[in-house]
Order: structure tokens, then C-alpha cells, then sequence
């Protein structure tokens, strides 16, 4: 008699672009099971931006780690912009922060939950999630007693996997299910590499990414100095996207509470900047090569002159006695101001931003 | 018969951050039948690389890549 064949089981991997993701999705389909990966966007990433915003002329582009990833395991990656949702785990985690501004537990959770979302959403049909979420990898998020809260939370429950510390925690549905054999998972645990590093030379995995500290720039401290004070300047614990792409790029300097400038440090961020033309009211010296600058705020007309002199300051007319700075409004009309450069010693070290 | 004059499919993702484009094209994508050619604008270099790698996942043709300047166009073809 012949057996009637297994339908095959299908997973989807949360691909971060790092080691851990990419292999718990490689152990799950050595056991033959169809895996596809999702991939969030949540406006913070640390995804090539700055990099592709900087000049660097002479670079190839930094690469996509969670479409290289997606590449090295054969699978489908569905890349989401979850930005506008993702607010609410940054204003209002349940679990706190950790060490900056970055919920990571709750963000575990809302990407659990949203690609389980997907998964019905556009009838792709899943039988179970896999991270690569490894025992106390991270202080945080990764801690024995958070893995139940992420499955449970997020409404994934036990078809939740984690491929690299199975071993760790109890039978999940897959496992039980007999659709991945748990003696073939894994019990890694701690803050070591080195059982990621022998399963990658295992598989053949080279030139992964390393990541260094998050996957966001909300566990940056720079980063989320500068979120808080533009939390503090607008009086309410809000964002937009263009707020948090332009707190990646330039120098921002509040002189004043009521604005701030953000000021371009090359041509690749200039010309970002100037993308933007229509949304702030910005300036540049005229006579002198240097940065473009917006203004963030409401600046009366003694802070604009202000904000030309600190302008000027990081032009190239900087030793000049005088200059002329073009203020353009965000409806176009311009006007030239004369000014002198401000001098180092006059630009208050409190006025930087996120220092 | 020649093919019908269809117009152009166009996702313009000039200004946007890499993986914008991206998800810009995928949600296109999404909406277009097998075969159809679609064109993608772009300004963020790094589209040159993830485009393509994106579509190679996903069994999309990249027909043509152009780069004139900070201007990047992508010409694709839809997959099954
Ligand atoms: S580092 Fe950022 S993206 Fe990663 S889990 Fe924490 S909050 Fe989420």
C-alpha cells in the first residue's frame, strides 16, 4: 500500500539580517520545511541609511543584510513597513525600555504578532513562526522568563519555535506535531557566539553580519537623546517618519527651545537635507561653500539671525567678517541676511543635541 | 498582433531610504498580473543592489538597471 505524502509544512522566519535568524531558519529547513522570511521596517533600522545618505563615492552601497540572508537560505523574503503601527510600542511599551529608548520586548512581540498577521492577511498560510532568539543572548528581550511572555503576548502561543534553544523550553506544536524533530534543534544559551559561529562553518555561512549592539538605532544613546528632545521641544511624546529619518542625519544644534537647526555635514546629507526644502524653512551661506541647514521650530526673526550665524559657522566663510546667508521659507520666498560667522568658543557645548 | 498599449507601470521611490523602495515595489507588485513591466525610480543607491536582490528571492526579472547621476531607474518584469 502506498503512504499517502505528508503535506509540507510551512514556516516563516522573522530574518533580522543577523547570524541567529539565518540559521534557526536553516535548521528548520533541513528538516524539510518550506520557510519563507518577513522582514520589519520600523523607521528606526539601521539598514544602510546613513550610509546611503553620506557620500561615499568611492563605496559599493552597504547590502541589505536581510535580502543577503534571504538569498544565502533560497526564500522569499516579504520586506514590511510596519512604521506607523510600531508608534505605539515605541510611546507606550508595556515592559519599559531597555538600556535607551528601545522597547525591545514589546517589539518582539508586536513582530511576532504582525507576521502572524501576515500570515493571514494575505493567505500565506503558516503552520508556525521561528526566530532566532537564543537564551539569554540579550539582557532584555532574551531571558527565559520573557520567551513564554513573547509567545504568549503575541498570540503565536506554542507555534512559536526558536531552532537554536529549543532544548531550553518546553515542546512546542511543531515539535509535538512530529513536523521538526526536536533532537535536530538546539539548546544554545548566554551571551557566546561560538555555537552560532561552528553551525555557520557547518553550513557553509561566511561573511554574516556582525551585529554590533541592536538592530536599531533606538538602542543608541545618541539617537534617543535626540528623540527625547524632540519629544520635550513639541511638548508630546509623538513622531512622524520624516522626524525620526532626519534624526539619523546632520548636526542638530537647539539654541533656543523653540527650534533647532539641523545642518548637513556633506554633500550626500546637504542633498537629503534639501529634499526637504518644502516642509522647513532652510539656509545657506551664499558666497562661501558649506552646509544647508533647516530650521525644525518657530523661530522669531532674532533666532533666524541667529541661526545664520551658526550657520556660517560651519561654511567655509567661517573666518570672514561678514557674510550673506540665504533664509528660504518653505513657500519660497527668500531673503539675504549679513552676518558674522559665529565663533567656536560662542556655540554653547549644551546646544548640540543628543551629546 | 501586437501587444496592447498598455500604460506604463511606474513606482516612483525617488528620495526615499533604502528599504523603501523595496516595499514600494513589492506592494506593486503585489497588484500586477505575470508578465507586466514595471519601472522603478529611485534615488538611494542601495535600491541598485536590494531591488535586484529582492526580485532574485522572488523570481522576479530585472530587465534593465540605469544610473545617470543620483537618478536610478529599474526596469522589471512580473513572475508567476
Ligand atoms: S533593538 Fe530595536 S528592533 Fe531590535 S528588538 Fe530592540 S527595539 Fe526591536
Amino acid at each position: 500500500m502506498r503512504s499517502i505524502p505528508r503535506p509540507q509544512r510551512r514556516a516563516v522566519a522573522l530574518i533580522s539580517g543577523g547570524l541567529d535568524s539565518l540559521l534557526a531558519a536553516r535548521v528548520v529547513q533541513e528538516q524539510g520545511i518550506h520557510v519563507e522570511g518577513v522582514n520589519f521596517f520600523t523607521g528606526f533600522c539601521v539598514e544602510g541609511h546613513t550610509h546611503a545618505i553620506r557620500d561615499r563615492k568611492h563605496e559599493k552601497p552597504k547590502r541589505n543584510n536581510a535580502l543577503w540572508v534571504a538569498e544565502q537560505l533560497g526564500i522569499k523574503l516579504h520586506v514590511i513597513d510596519i512604521s506607523e503601527d510600531y508608534k505605539d510600542v515605541v510611546l507606550h511599551p508595556r515592559h519599559g525600555y531597555g538600556q535607551n529608548l528601545n522597547p525591545c520586548l514589546d517589539c518582539k512581540i508586536f513582530m511576532v504578532g504582525k507576521t502572524l498577521e501576515l500570515g493571514l492577511i494575505d493567505d500565506l498560510d503558516f503552520d508556525f513562526v521561528l526566530t532566532g532568539e537564543v537564551i539569554g543572548q540579550r539582557p532584555k528581550s532574551q531571558r527565559r522568563e520573557t520567551m513564554p511572555i513573547i509567545a504568549r503576548e503575541s498570540g503565536a502561543n506554542d507555534r512559536l519555535l526558536r531552532p537554536l534553544c529549543a532544548l531550553n523550553l518546553p515542546p512546542t506544536l511543531p515539535e509535538r506535531e512530529g513536523w521538526v524533530n526536536r533532537d535536530q534543534l538546539f539548546g544554545f544559551h548566554g551571551r557566546s557566539r561560538k555555537p552560532q559561529m561552528e553551525l555557520a562553518e557547518k553550513f557553509g555561512f561566511s561573511d554574516y553580519a556582525q551585529p554590533a549592539g541592536g538592530c536599531c538605532f533606538l538602542t543608541d544613546e545618541t539617537y534617543s537623546n535626540k528623540l527625547r528632545d524632540l519629544w520635550q521641544a513639541q511638548d508630546s511624546r509623538d513622531y512622524q517618519l520624516d522626524d525620526i529619518m532626519l534624526l539619523k542625519i546632520g548636526r542638530h544644534i537647539r539654541p533656543r527651545p523653540r527650534f533647532k537647526l539641523i545642518i548637513g555635514r556633506e554633500e550626500g546629507e546637504n542633498r537629503f537635507l534639501a529634499g526637504y526644502r518644502k516642509q522647513f524653512t532652510h539656509l545657506a551661506v551664499t558666497n562661501y561653500p558649506g552646509p544647508l541647514a533647516l530650521i525644525d521650530g518657530n523661530p522669531t526673526t532674532t533666532d533666524i539671525e541667529l541661526a545664520a550665524r551658526i550657520v556660517a559657522r560651519y561654511s567655509q566663510g567661517r573666518a570672514a567678517d561678514k557674510l550673506l546667508v540665504t533664509v528660504t521659507s518653505v513657500t519660497g520666498v527668500t531673503r539675504d541676511i549679513e552676518v558674522t560667522p559665529m565663533a567656536p568658543n560662542e556655540l554653547e557645548p549644551s546646544w548640540h543635541v543628543g551629546s | 498582433m501586437s501587444a496592447p498599449n498598455l500604460p506604463l507601470k511606474i513606482v516612483d521611490a525617488r528620495g526615499l531610504l533604502c528599504p523603501l523602495p523595496v516595499i514600494r515595489t513589492q506592494e506593486r507588485i503585489k497588484q500586477l498580473a505575470p508578465g507586466t513591466i514595471l519601472k522603478v525610480l529611485a534615488t538611494d543607491p542601495g535600491s541598485l543592489e536590494d531591488i535586484p536582490a529582492w526580485c532574485r528571492v522572488h523570481g522576479h526579472t530585472v530587465l534593465e538597471t540605469k544610473r545617470e547621476h543620483h537618478d536610478i531607474q529599474l526596469v522589471i518584469r512580473v513572475s508567476d
